[in-house]
């Protein structure tokens, strides 16, 4: 028998790579699967569109980096191009697909080493690159249609390839959206909000909004899935969630006029989809679990910041991304407290008795 | 009653039921033994036999070296046929020092004293009785049990808990299982000598909660005693580990840098009370132990009470030998058990397992990047980075290592357990440890060389003044400078 040196375990729990991603884009079905029948058949020709570019862009850079294309089966690019599609407009056109999924893969995720090396979430840094390149695009919202077959096959090509203009009944903007809007012209929010968001509906998710954000319910279908597999933990989800419900309620007591309250903030947006499949990201949150409670915090309280103050009326990604650059620094100074020490890090002593 | 079970930790699948249920077997004599004169923590023993000399069952064949190290005696009766370097039972293949005895079948024994009472005898003559019979931990470290003994006397505190290992907690291991259902009276009459020597307050017995029958039998064999308590801790891995169960246990922490005496506690496995009650009522030295022989690819997989020395080619034969090609053989738990590089190797007094395991049962595909999940994170049971300590043992940037805890390591191999990416983490921390140990070693020859230099100089400076001194006052001018660079060149 040849020199061996294997150090110990002798023994797996059999899990992989692909199986955590798998997990995740099922657990991303349901929403999914409610965009599509909401948003009809351009809606799944632009996820189709997404998902297939992402893999082809990761397929090009594993072989232009002289890595093996069965790197391909671990899922991380399928992933990554299915969440840039649930976070874009049900309708973008398939430059926007394409070129949002070569930011994600090549410069987001490639281009600092691939899988486990990249620094900010690379569909979150398409979405961002997109929405600050093309804002009109990135913010043309196709309202739920009556029925699934009313745009036909015809259509739906014209609609993601030929650039056709929408018309204007089958458009309109998201809640959060329509209250920036309406603000800035003086109007006051609780009439606004009156009008424009019903909390049943942004639960069940027949509204306007990216293909996979609308559903509140579906979503924590999924993220309850994610919880129960353990990919993920409730530390971020939670803490951020909290962070803005705590926020928004706040500023609504102070000035109801002015400011959403928490349910609002809570179930508009990408906010329950970024809290438990954005922010909660494996290569860019912390690792430890009172890391995680700060990363989710921080991005809670950044997205109600720009929400409110800032020049967007979603800012997801953008809190994102800022605490994705803090997650080297909380990684730092948020570590596990250590056996047998102290949480500064000496060692622990007892009391004589 | 357990106040705080520990952090992390993981549950792998048991395979217990592969030997648990059959009784211990005691093998027929191998042809020949190869008895390690290096199976303990410390020191290489020094034998005491030569080639050609006959040798009976318990006579001493190697003293304990020097500083810590233990004696070590001749399993039964026969011809030492050589004392030679054999494959030793290290994942390297590297050779150490063995007495070779070819066993005569008759299995003929020193006498044995008469031993008194020992409850009624001196403790330091009793520790010392323990040490002259070459017992070590039988749970795997195979630290000299004596020296704890001593060390626990001399502790200024005292030791308020005996903690007696029950934990057993590797998955497939049920050697300590079998020993408390088949031996508990032996087990609990060793611990309460360890007790008595040691003048502990009460004993527990800590035992994990997927050994029912165990837990039954030690109970009962423990009932006489008001002050032996039977704890029953969760099944979870690392339970056997002595700091997790001390929290387990007692809900506090060995300080970091620190002993298990510093918190009140001396731990004990229920195979090394066991040998302790053979040695101090019977006179008997520690010259076998029960192992288990099991994993996918053994036929018949059982515990076995084999003598220490026997080829585990042996024993594996003796179960009916292997059903399909083992992808490794692996002395000691799958968790943290070390591959063996054939089944030549002898069997220590630390080994309690010996599992071939087929390839399904390994599972060990190639490693792909870290995606920074924290599963490891999350296992560990010292709550460490492991993901970070392996990228910074990586890059050879052992400090970075050391920072996000390498020396808190107790390498018990729940993060690589758990690693979706399947990245050999306790592969980089043993290499971390190994190189920063061999730097530590080398910088501390480095300086006594650089200390016998300075000095060597500095006394040649000296002889040469001397000199130069006595010749100006002879008033014959040389200088002085080309004695000490004659001498330089030595």
């Amino acid at each position: 028998m040849a020199l061996l040196t294997i150090s110990s375990p002798h023994a797996h729990d059999h899990s992989s790579v692909s199986r955590v991603m798998l997990h995740v884009c099922l657990a991303l079905v349901p929403a999914t699967a409610l965009g599509f029948y909401l948003f009809g058949l351009p809606a799944i020709l632009m996820f189709l569109l997404t998902v297939g570019s992402a893999i082809l862009w990761e397929s090009v850079c594993l072989k232009l980096m002289g890595r093996s294309q069965s790197r391909l089966w671990d899922g991380s690019a399928m992933l990554t191009g299915w969440l840039l599609a649930l976070s874009l407009p049900p309708w973008a056109p398939w430059w926007l697909a394409l070129g949002g999924t070569f930011v994600a893969i090549v410069i987001g995720k490639q281009l600092y080493g691939g899988l486990g090396q990249n620094i900010f979430n690379p569909a979150m840094l398409a979405r961002v690159a997109l929405l600050i390149s093309f804002p009109l695009q990135m913010t043309t919202w196709a309202l739920p249609l009556d029925s699934f077959t009313d745009v036909g096959i015809g259509q739906s090509f014209s609609i993601i390839f030929g650039g056709a203009p929408l018309a204007d009944g089958m458009t309109g903007a998201t809640a959060l959206g329509h209250l920036k809007t309406e603000l800035s012209t003086g109007a006051d929010a609780q009439q606004v909000l009156a009008e424009s968001f019903s909390a049943s509906r942004a639960i069940l998710g027949t509204t306007g909004g990216s293909l996979g954000e609308t559903s509140a319910l579906l979503l924590l279908l999924g993220g309850a899935w994610l919880l129960i597999m353990r990919i993920i933990s409730w530390h971020i989800p939670v803490s951020m969630m909290a962070s803005v419900v705590i926020m928004a309620a706040i500023f609504h007591w102070i000035d109801p006029s002015r400011y959403g309250g928490g349910i609002f903030h809570l179930l508009s947006g990408g906010m329950v989809l970024g809290a438990f499949f954005i922010a909660t990201d494996l290569v860019t949150s912390p690792s430890s679990k009172s890391g995680q409670l700060v990363f989710g915090a921080g991005c809670g309280i950044v997205d109600f910041i720009i929400r409110t103050w800032g020049g967007f009326p979603e800012g997801m990604g953008f809190a994102v991304l800022f605490m994705n650059a803090l997650t080297p620094l909380i990684d730092l100074y948020f570590k596990p407290r250590v056996y047998g020490r102290r949480i500064d890090g000496t060692p622990k002593r007892y009391a004589k008795e | 009653m357990w106040f705080s079970a520990f952090r992390g930790g993981v549950h792998p699948d048991g395979f217990k039921e592969l030997s648990s249920q059959l009784p211990i077997k005691t093998l027929p004599l191998p042809k020949e033994l190869r008895v390690s004169l290096r199976q303990h923590a410390g020191s290489e023993a020094i034998p005491v036999v030569k080639a050609g000399e006959r040798v009976l069952k318990g006579q001493l064949i190697g003293r304990p070296g020097e500083g810590l190290s233990a004696a070590v005696h001749a399993p039964t009766s026969g011809i030492v046929t050589a004392v030679e370097e054999v494959l030793a039972a290290h994942p390297s293949g590297i050779h150490s020092k063995a007495v070779v005895i070819e066993v005569d079948g008759k299995d003929e024994a020193i006498p044995t004293v008469a031993t008194l009472d020992p409850f009624t005898m001196d403790r330091a003559e009793l520790a010392q009785r323990v040490s002259e019979a070459g017992i070590v931990g039988m749970g795997g470290a195979a630290f000299p049990a004596a020296v704890k003994l001593s060390a626990a006397t001399r502790s200024k505190d005292g030791i308020e808990t005996l903690m007696i290992n029950g934990g057993e907690c590797e998955p497939y291991l049920t050697a300590d299982d079998r020993l408390m259902r088949e031996r508990a009276d032996q087990i609990i009459l060793g611990a309460r000598l360890i007790q008595y020597i040691i003048n502990a307050g009460r004993i527990a017995i800590a035992i994990e909660d997927n050994k029912g029958e165990a837990i039954e039998a030690m109970r009962a064999a423990a009932k006489p005693y008001s002050d032996i308590e039977v704890v029953v801790v969760p099944t979870r891995y690392p339970m056997g580990s002595a700091k997790q169960m001390i929290q387990a246990v007692t809900g506090k922490e060995v300080p970091a840098g620190g002993r298990s005496s510093d918190v009140g506690v001396l731990m004990h496995n229920v195979a090394t009370a066991y040998a302790i009650a053979q040695c101090l009522t019977r006179g008997e030295p520690l010259i076998s132990r029960i192992v288990t022989i099991s994993g996918g690819a053994v036929k018949r997989p059982q515990n076995v009470e084999a003598l220490i020395g026997t080829p585990i080619s042996h024993l594996v034969e003796q179960c009916g030998g292997t059903s399909d090609t083992p992808d490794r053989i692996i002395l000691g738990g799958p968790m943290m058990g070390v591959i063996m590089p054939s089944t030549d190797v002898p069997l220590n007094k630390g080994s309690a397992g010996v599992l071939a395991l087929n390839k399904r049962e390994v599972a060990a595909p190639a490693a792909s990047p870290c995606i920074r999940c924290a599963r490891c994170v999350d296992a560990c049971p010292m709550g460490l980075v492991p993901l970070e300590m392996a990228n910074h043992a990586r890059a050879q940037d052992f400090d970075g290592a050391n920072d996000y805890g390498l020396k808190d390591c107790i390498l018990c191999g729940s993060c690589a357990y758990v690693c979706p990416s399947h990245i050999p983490l306790v592969h980089y921390f043993q290499y971390a440890k190994g190189e920063q140990s061999a730097q530590k070693a080398t910088a501390k020859r480095s300086d006594y060389t650089r200390e016998l230099s300075d000095a060597k100089r500095e006394r040649k400076e000296k002889e040469a003044a001397a000199k130069a001194a006595a010749k100006a006052a002879k008033r014959k001018p040389k200088p002085a400078k080309k004695a000490v660079a004659e001498e330089e060149d030595e």
